[in-house]
């Protein structure tokens, strides 16, 4: 039989849904042979997020829902030997990876050998002098709230190498949490391009959890999608090539074929000859998708070219105030009112800056900030609308100015409007750029 | 004999719409093989720029994927700055597939036989 390596999917960002992985964790055991169990739980401003949340409280700043997503699978995990690799180390991995353990201790009849991965933090006093070379002029005046490098798969391979039965990282780009296992499984070298970018490719299509099994796919009467309610998560089978077949968790809804795979595959890519990794760069422009049968599919012919002489870097900064306000209105002329409110509005805030107006029911959502779509959408007669502002401000207190202007339609406003809510918070700026591989070295420990 | 009919894209075709910074990418993927070609003679770089010209795209580029029958249309600054800068519900811009997918598109009559909903 041929050697074939399962990594099944159980979370494509933080705050998925938390009882994914017990379905994925019982196909995996049911399939028997080598598998590890991916969990994908940082979004680009995850990250920032976790990190301010660390510096309130040197405990936390790992996934805050560590505790419901692992606690259901860890004993099973360990048990069946599944490895578990995941990001949810998010600013904090070394805290994540306690806390495993203690999750381990209570419900485990033995300890795992937990790897820790750090090193993609390159906020430090060390390296800023360079991150701001690499970042340019864009970096003038700018409070660093994180700042963090993409790393890749090899530190995961290692680390699996090692024997981890669990790796916990911070920052690696996506697909290195599947490429990390293939290397170490099928000992592929760091430089095997075409078998990297394949498992890469099986890695973005795992990356985002139920988006490739029929998750964020409906559209009633033209995407009918099964069960959509109880969603199943993807298994990549991959062979010592790096080819893929994709399934989904057994007893679960949704579905699996060539085309929820190909809105996948092409999610998130630009050039489709050069997707970057840390790891390779993958060209798709050769792929094919094939359907095996119900809720299998086949990718192949992914090729393979070196990967950048650089890593990417995301910086976020502090970026100033949102504040928003909606206010509705309903029956005869209800749009009417409503445009009144937005020209209220706009007299009211006009030192305030540039102030978007939506009409949530008419039009909100395709239009861009400035209003030139709204504004060339002729006036109707809407019967139910709600008036949706929002301005951003460097300054709290101008930004603030909107939600108390908005409260004051009440009595101020067009008659008959309803349901005021506001907010204001802060926003997070963000910033890429490329950095020499030798500023972001990855750091592997384990924690016993 | 030369007939043909004039429908939505999204009877021809589905995709979605992924976000890096202010940079949106939207795939367009043929529901069958034998419609790819009118698709590609259709819905081009500058008929993408114009349906999105109220978001003043400062490149719109097309790669063609004609063994997965599906386009990438790559769109430059046309999400207000994107998730941490933009003011829209929407700051991501994931609804920007279903603008693209209500493109006319002018089809042979044999084709519709291949195309969804057909009522």
């Amino acid at each position: 039989m041929a050697d074939t390596l399962r990594i099944g999917s159980a979370a494509g960002f933080s705050g998925d849904r938390t009882d994914a992985a017990r379905p994925v964790v019982d196909t995996l055991i049911a399939s028997g042979g080598p598998s590890v169990l991916i969990f994908e739980t940082l979004a680009e401003r995850t990250l920032a997020l976790a990190q301010l949340a660390r510096q309130s409280n040197p405990q936390a700043g790992y996934e805050p829902l560590l505790d419901e997503m692992l606690g259901p699978v860890l004993a099973d995990c360990l048990q069946h030997c599944i490895r578990i690799v995941s990001n949810f180390g998010a600013a904090n991995p070394r805290a994540a990876a306690l806390r495993i353990r203690e999750l381990a201790a209570q419900q485990c009849s033995r300890p795992p050998r937990i790897a820790v991965i750090t090193g993609d933090d390159v906020s430090g006093a060390d390296q800023r002098q360079l991150l701001l070379e690499c970042l340019g002029d864009a970096a003038t005046g700018i409070e660093i709230a994180s700042a963090n490098a993409y790393l890749g798969a090899e530190a995961i391979a290692d680390a699996l190498r090692e024997g981890a039965d669990v790796v916990v990282t911070g920052r690696v780009a996506d697909p290195s949490l599947t490429v990390g296992p293939a290397m170490a499984h099928f000992g592929w070298a760091a430089d095997d391009w075409d078998r990297l970018a394949r498992a890469t490719m099986a890695g973005h299509l795992l990356e985002c959890g139920a988006q490739v099994c029929g998750g964020y796919y409906a559209d009633p009467g033209i995407k009918d999608v099964p069960d959509l309610a109880d969603v199943g998560y993807p298994i990549a089978e991959i062979d010592a090539d790096g080819d893929c077949i994709l399934v989904k968790a057994a007893g679960t809804g949704g579905c699996l074929d060539e085309h929820t795979v190909k809105e996948q595959l092409l999610y998130e890519l630009h050039d489709p000859s050069a997707y970057l990794t840390p790891d390779v760069t993958a060209d798709i422009t050769e792929a094919t998708v094939t359907r095996l049968g119900v809720d299998r599919v086949r990718l192949s012919g992914v090729r393979g070219h070196a990967r950048p002489a650089t890593l990417k870097v995301n910086v976020f900064h502090q970026h100033g105030w949102l504040a928003e306000g909606e206010i509705s209105y309903a029956g005869r002329g209800a749009e009417s009112r409503a445009r009144l409110a937005a020209d209220i509005l706009r007299r009211r805030l006009a030192a305030c800056g540039p102030l978007r107006a939506d009409l949530i029911g008419v039009s909100s959502v395709f239009g861009d900030d400035a209003g030139r779509w709204l504004a060339a959408q002729p006036a109707g007669d809407a019967r139910d609308v709600r008036l949706r502002v929002a301005l951003n401000h460097a300054d709290r207190a101008m930004a603030e100015k909107l939600t108390r202007e908005v409260t004051a339609l009440y009595t101020c406003g067009p008659a008959g409007g309803g349901g005021v809510r506001t907010g204001l918070r802060a926003r997070l700026g963000t910033l890429s750029c490329s950095v020499p591989r030798s500023l972001a070295q990855p750091v592997l420990e384990f924690i016993e | 004999m030369n007939e043909t009919i004039q429908v939505p894209l999204y009877r021809a075709a589905h995709g979605r719409t992924g976000d890096k910074g202010n940079r949106s990418n939207i795939s367009v993927i043929a529901w069958h093989p034998s419609l790819y070609d009118s698709l590609v003679a259709q819905v081009t770089e500058a008929a993408v720029g114009t349906l999105f010209a109220h978001r003043r795209p400062s490149r719109v580029s097309r790669y063609l994927l004609p063994r997965l029958h599906a386009m990438n249309f790559v769109l430059d600054d046309v999400l207000d700055g994107g998730v941490n800068d933009a003011l829209n519900l929407d700051s991501h811009g994931k609804a920007l597939s279903f603008l693209l997918l209500e493109l006319p598109v002018v089809l042979p009559a044999s084709l519709a036989p291949l195309l969804k909903n057909p009522h």
